[in-house]
């Protein structure tokens, strides 16, 4: 597209060079950066705040903006969050979802372990292209997959069961972290694993005694990933689930809390919070793993 | 790259058990480490792909199972004026959503790479819009649009009182449209910014220095430098967003459930409502199935743009 090794037109700039250093002036860098620095977070916040607020506020004020500035409580209340709890299935739905996400995310940790450890380290005739082939699955988007799927689960009998989620979300989760955990393997040093073949360690004993301590934070990353992506899937569990106590949080909020034409806000909004927070504590707890693991699996 | 490997047989010392021996046989024991992985694709991932491709050429309801029936069910299609505005709504959504995305997220990724304090706590903040469940937050969108209620059409009238009236956002097609493509871009920065900020780690400070000794201006240094190193790693990004943005279904699901008047729904949507909700499995199918040229078409687009980097760079294959 763009022929960069041409000449960057270095002929015309020459008058350019003295003011590179005023650059850092203090009055630009404020306007260059953190003002727009700060528009950007007071956006991608925004909604959080509104949901967190949203929450706490009594219906008088929720809907009254004449008298009660919107962006502030005056009275806060526990109704809505109460209603939730005592009211709804809201707590079989939160240990609904986080059987799901724990059981999904130990399965495909296990598989994907297994499967990366096997296309890195025990090199094969063919290992790059089951490791191009895992890749290629990440690619298939579930909302292609849906359909079919569930008729496959209708035929396991798994219908309406939370197994069903445990057993499919695997197919992104898999992908995923086997990538995650090839690049890991990678950077293991192989001559560790050769020491230890020399001192008569099996393949396994290898496996759970050296490559698997030392990939620790791969594990980690690959894990809380999982975890995340499972409590936040949608469509399958919305497709699968059809009884209101094995739905999770996302589709019960909105199949079951959405109800009739006036819109219980405050109740939606608390039970968004709450299914947000296991998220984003869990986040919070593990930002740095989070983030090299997003920029790691994309380096790949 | 491929150093021999170190593995021969005779090198590991006999241990006994028929079982251990086994599992240090090494055919065997890639089978063993392959099978969970493989066999969960291929079983929920693999089996479906080809059964919903099947079942797009039958007429499957819910509790029966169709007959094959050709290419009827795409006919259909090609005729029907709802499946032709999820197309043409897919299509705008994709493509305005993600050159806002990247546009925006790119901008982001620039002002992250600077150094200022807490910058850590930032890195951190920007991408809770990706960590939280969308569904949830797009409720919170849906709580924000709402026709009475939206916080934004109460700035815009009381605050700011640049509009006498409050704003339909959901309830005509055309704002309904740019209501889920601006919730989509802002669920969708953070990833790219993210992303595209390790790839503004990865380039060499000396080149800038070059650059500037040879006195290239801001902008040059942008368009001759960032832009072209960061060529790689935008493909990649971008293959991934036009995917999961081309067949995205939370977002409207969950806001819009495709309306007004059936104006927002996007083929993954109009698959759930044909298939599952209403029951006619084997034309959701064919809507699905209907979404794989346009995937395959991005990725490949993508892909061949990130190859011709590469070879560009004269990177060694990783």
């Amino acid at each position: 597209m763009t022929d960069v090794a041409a000449s960057p037109g270095n002929s015309n700039v020459a008058s350019a060079t003295p003011d590179t250093m005023a650059w850092d002036s203090r009055a630009r860098r404020v306007m260059m950066i953190y003002l727009p620095l700060s528009c950007f977070v007071l956006i991608l916040l925004f909604p959080f705040y509104w949901m967190a607020i949203t929450s706490f506020k009594p219906n008088a004020e929720l809907l009254n903006y004449k008298e009660h500035n919107p962006f502030w409580i005056t009275s806060p209340t526990l109704a809505h969050i109460k209603h939730l709890l005592f009211n709804t299935a809201y707590p079989t739905w939160l240990k609904t979802t986080m059987f799901v996400a724990i059981g999904s995310t130990t399965l495909s940790l296990f598989a994907s372990t297994l499967a990366a450890y096997a296309i890195e380290r025990l090199r094969f005739r063919g290992s790059p292209y089951v490791g191009l082939g895992i890749y290629l699955a990440y690619l298939v988007p579930p909302s292609i997959l849906f359909i079919p799927l569930a008729t496959v689960i209708v035929q396991f009998g798994l219908f309406d069961s939370p197994m069903a989620l445990i057993l499919v979300y695997p197919t992104f989760l898999v992908p995923f972290c086997t990538w995650l955990l090839i690049g890991y393997f990678k950077s293991i040093p192989y001559e560790l694993e050769e020491c230890a073949l020399v001192d008569g360690a099996t393949r396994l004993q290898i496996l759970r005694r050296i490559t698997l301590p030392l990939a620790v934070p791969g594990l980690i990353s690959a894990g809380i990933f999982s975890f995340t992506l499972s409590w936040n899937e949608f469509i399958y569990a919305l497709a699968f689930i059809q009884s209101g106590a094995n739905k999770t949080v996302p589709v019960a909020i909105l199949t079951e809390l959405v109800t009739g034409d006036v819109y219980q806000w405050g109740a939606l909004m608390a039970g968004s919070l709450l299914g947000s927070l296991p998220v984003a504590l869990f986040y919070s707890l593990f930002v740095d793993y989070y983030v090299s693991s997003l920029t790691g699996a994309v380096k790949e | 790259m491929s150093v021999t490997t170190l593995s021969s047989p005779a090198l590991t010392v006999r241990q006994p058990g028929w079982i251990a021996r086994l599992f240090d046989y090494k055919p065997f024991l890639i089978v063993m480490c392959l099978a969970p992985a493989i066999g969960l694709l291929a079983v929920f991932l693999t089996y479906p792909l080809g059964l919903g491709i099947w079942l797009a050429f039958t007429d499957t309801t819910i509790g029966r199972r169709g007959i094959y029936i050709g290419l009827e069910n795409f006919q259909y299609l090609l005729k029907d004026p709802l499946w032709w505005n999820a197309v043409f709504y897919s299509i705008f959504y994709t493509g305005i959503a993600t050159f806002g995305k990247f546009a925006l997220g790119f901008w982001l990724a620039l002002l992250l790479n600077n150094h200022f304090p807490f910058k850590s706590l930032l890195r951190a903040i920007v991408l809770l819009p990706w960590i939280v469940p969308t569904v949830l937050s797009a409720l919170a969108f849906w709580w924000i649009y709402d026709p009475q209620f939206s916080i934004i059409s109460y700035l815009l009238v009381d605050v700011l009182h640049w509009r006498s009236s409050n704003i339909d956002f959901l309830g005509t097609p055309w704002p309904a449209r740019f209501s889920l493509i601006a919730a989509n871009i802002w669920r969708g920065i953070p990833f790219v910014a993210i992303s595209l900020l390790a790839g503004l780690q990865t380039i060499s400070p000396s080149l800038y220095e070059a650059a500037m000794l040879d006195g290239a201006s801001a902008w040059q240094r942008f368009r001759y430098i960032t832009f072209p190193m960061m060529m790689p790693i935008l493909a990649i990004v971008m293959t991934f967003s036009i995917i999961f943005t081309f067949t995205d279904f939370q977002l409207v699901y969950a806001i819009t459930r495709g309306g007004p008047v059936n104006s927002t729904h996007l083929l993954a949507t109009l698959a759930f409502q044909r298939g599952i909700a209403g029951g006619e499995l084997g034309e959701g199918a064919a809507i699905a199935v209907s979404m794989i040229p346009f995937l395959v078409f991005a990725t490949l687009f993508s892909y061949f743009g990130l190859a011709r980097r590469k070879w560009q760079q004269g990177e060694a294959n990783d």
